[in-house]
């Protein structure tokens, strides 16, 4: 697998605000990758100098080999980006806008493919709809399309869900795992912390600008997060001495443990039975990256 | 290539879109300019030997041609910088070169459209038919390429609408309403028709009359000259901000 996009020592200040203070990471070909951050961390600052909307101050960006300042229509003719804003041209119909774009690219004649993106984001219905009569997930969907139309091998993604429905979610959820599995990278920034969780491979969580945490999902939950089991006891019994050192908070009336692993339920259970504790209510929680999100970010 | 020229086709179906706007309403104004004038000069006034009305009619064209053509560009590309959807611009691999030359071009067609249009029903008045048509296509196409070309400096400047309606009222406007759209420099006194040589308005509503009547203020080949010098400096101004991404990009 080669090197889809590589950001080196990437700063960007705007007069005294520092947005990004030196990031570097590599995003392998094939990727699902996940950048999460608060707001105000440096994603979308991050997005744009990769799509060449804003100028790095130092640091170089390149998409498969091609720098994105030096070599800027090599490198732009590999991206697509879902931008974050709902931003449409008011003059034309979904149609047209898909054609211009893909003329834009260099590519005339791409109805076929145009048609496909239709289909596949349940826009064919509305391909003759002028931009303006559509609803915000109509528009969203048309800006993915339009990030589409030139089959980029690298996909960006700036909070494409932001505000849209279920199904549209779960449709574009759909259409991108196709599209990663046909081999485009696809870069994912989102709020939906549960979304990055099940979607993408590897994930960076950015904070004031720097990278602060970036590993696979499955590393970053077992280092930062685990299993959290809920326990509701009858009133007035209390856990066992040797379980009390698992406790980890209360939720709901419950008394929570905090797990290494799904087997140690078993031993919890039977240092209960043990005990005489009976249970009224138990609920496990398997390790999730809210957890992460919160730990590295307090850190 | 492609991308040229499917930018060059979005920025003419936009205004086309909107043609009432676009084309239609700056023909009725410029018949208006002549309804009115013709009916208080054309009886009192005659310039280089032509009646006053016909004598309008190629500076009305003109007029329209340039402002139409400055506000093409520069309208196209405020509103996508307020509504956000310059992004679709900005994205693709489109070089500066056909950035810069789709919404010049699509601003000179703009601008001939609106002329032929006004010259359409202001030629019923008087005669005015081009005596040196390629003259006129000349001074016309590359004065609207001047126009649209500031229009593109303008729609990056400006932040809001009435920053460009600015640009527009306190520059663009007095350029060509002071150029010798309705009289000739010869009746103004000297100190006025040395600043005139300082506009390049005049130059380019000098010489398009000229290709009506075969009389103008300034030799022709002078007057294309400075016009085309000052299509070269605008046109590389603008280029060199585009490179740099002057407003566009952060």
């Amino acid at each position: 697998m080669g090197i889809a996009v590589s950001i080196s020592g990437v700063i960007k200040r705007y007069g005294a605000l520092e947005a990004l203070a030196g990031v570097s990471l590599e995003i392998a070909e094939g990727e699902f990758f996940g950048l999460l951050g608060p707001n105000g961390a440096g994603k979308t600052t991050l997005i744009s100098c990769l799509a060449g909307l804003s100028r790095p101050t130092a640091g170089s960006i390149r998409v498969l080999g091609h720098d994105v300042g030096r070599d800027y229509r090599a490198a732009r003719r590999l991206l697509g980006v879902v931008p974050q804003e709902l931003v449409f041209d008011p003059f034309f119909t979904v149609r047209e806008c898909l054609r211009f774009q893909s003329g834009y690219y260099g590519i005339a004649g791409n109805d076929d493919w145009i048609d496909e993106i239709l289909a596949n984001l349940d826009l064919t219905a509305k391909a003759d709809t002028n931009m303006r009569r559509l609803s915000g997930g109509m528009k969203r969907r048309v800006l993915v399309a339009q990030a589409l139309v030139h089959k980029p091998p690298v996909i960006v993604l700036d909070e494409p869900t932001a505000g849209v429905d279920v199904e549209l979610r779960q449709g574009l959820w759909q259409f991108m795992r196709r599209l990663n599995g046909e081999g485009h990278t696809i870069i994912l920034t989102t709020h939906y912390l549960e979304e990055a969780e099940t979607l993408c491979g590897r994930i960076a969580l950015l904070k004031a600008g720097r990278v602060v945490a970036l590993d696979s999902t499955a590393s970053l939950l077992a280092r930062f997060s685990a299993h959290a089991l809920a326990l509701k006891l009858p009133a007035g019994r209390v856990l066992p001495p040797e379980l009390s050192e698992l406790a980890c908070g209360e939720r709901d009336g419950m008394q929570l443990l905090r797990l290494e692993n799904f087997a140690a339920v078993e031993g919890v259970l039977a240092r209960l039975r043990e005990s005489g504790v009976q249970i009224e209510d138990m609920r496990l929680s398997p390790p999730d990256l809210e957890e992460v999100f919160v730990k590295v970010m307090s850190q | 290539m492609i991308g040229f020229l499917t930018l060059l086709r979005k920025e003419l179906l936009r205004f086309w879109r909107v043609v009432f706007q676009t084309v239609a309403a700056p023909v009725l104004t410029a018949l208006l300019y002549l309804l009115i004038f013709a009916h208080v000069l054309d009886a009192h006034v005659a310039v280089h030997g032509v009646r006053y009305t016909a004598f309008l009619i190629p500076g009305l064209v003109m007029m329209q041609v340039l402002q139409n053509a400055f506000a093409n560009s520069s309208s196209s590309l405020i509103q996508s910088r307020v509504t956000g959807s310059i992004v679709f611009l900005l994205l693709p691999p489109i070089s500066y070169g056909a950035f810069w030359g789709a919404f010049v071009l699509a601003s000179v067609i703009r601008g001939l459209v609106v002329g032929i249009g006004v010259l359409a029903v202001t030629i019923w008045f008087a005669p005015a038919w081009p005596a040196h048509p390629l003259w006129a296509l000349a001074f016309a196409m590359l004065g609207g390429a001047v126009l649209g070309t500031l229009g593109v400096i303008g729609g990056m400047w400006a932040e809001k609408f009435d920053q460009l309606a600015a640009f527009q009222n306190f520059l663009i406007m007095p350029l060509t309403m002071l150029s010798g759209v309705f009289y000739s420099i010869h009746s103004l006194p000297p100190f006025w028709q040395a600043v005139s040589h300082y506009n390049p308005v005049f130059y380019m509503i000098d010489g398009f009359r000229y290709g009506f009547f075969g009389v103008s203020d300034v030799a022709p080949e002078r007057g294309l000259a400075i016009v085309a010098a000052c299509f070269v400096l605008a046109g590389g101004l603008t280029l060199c901000l585009l490179k740099q991404g002057w407003k566009l990009r952060t």
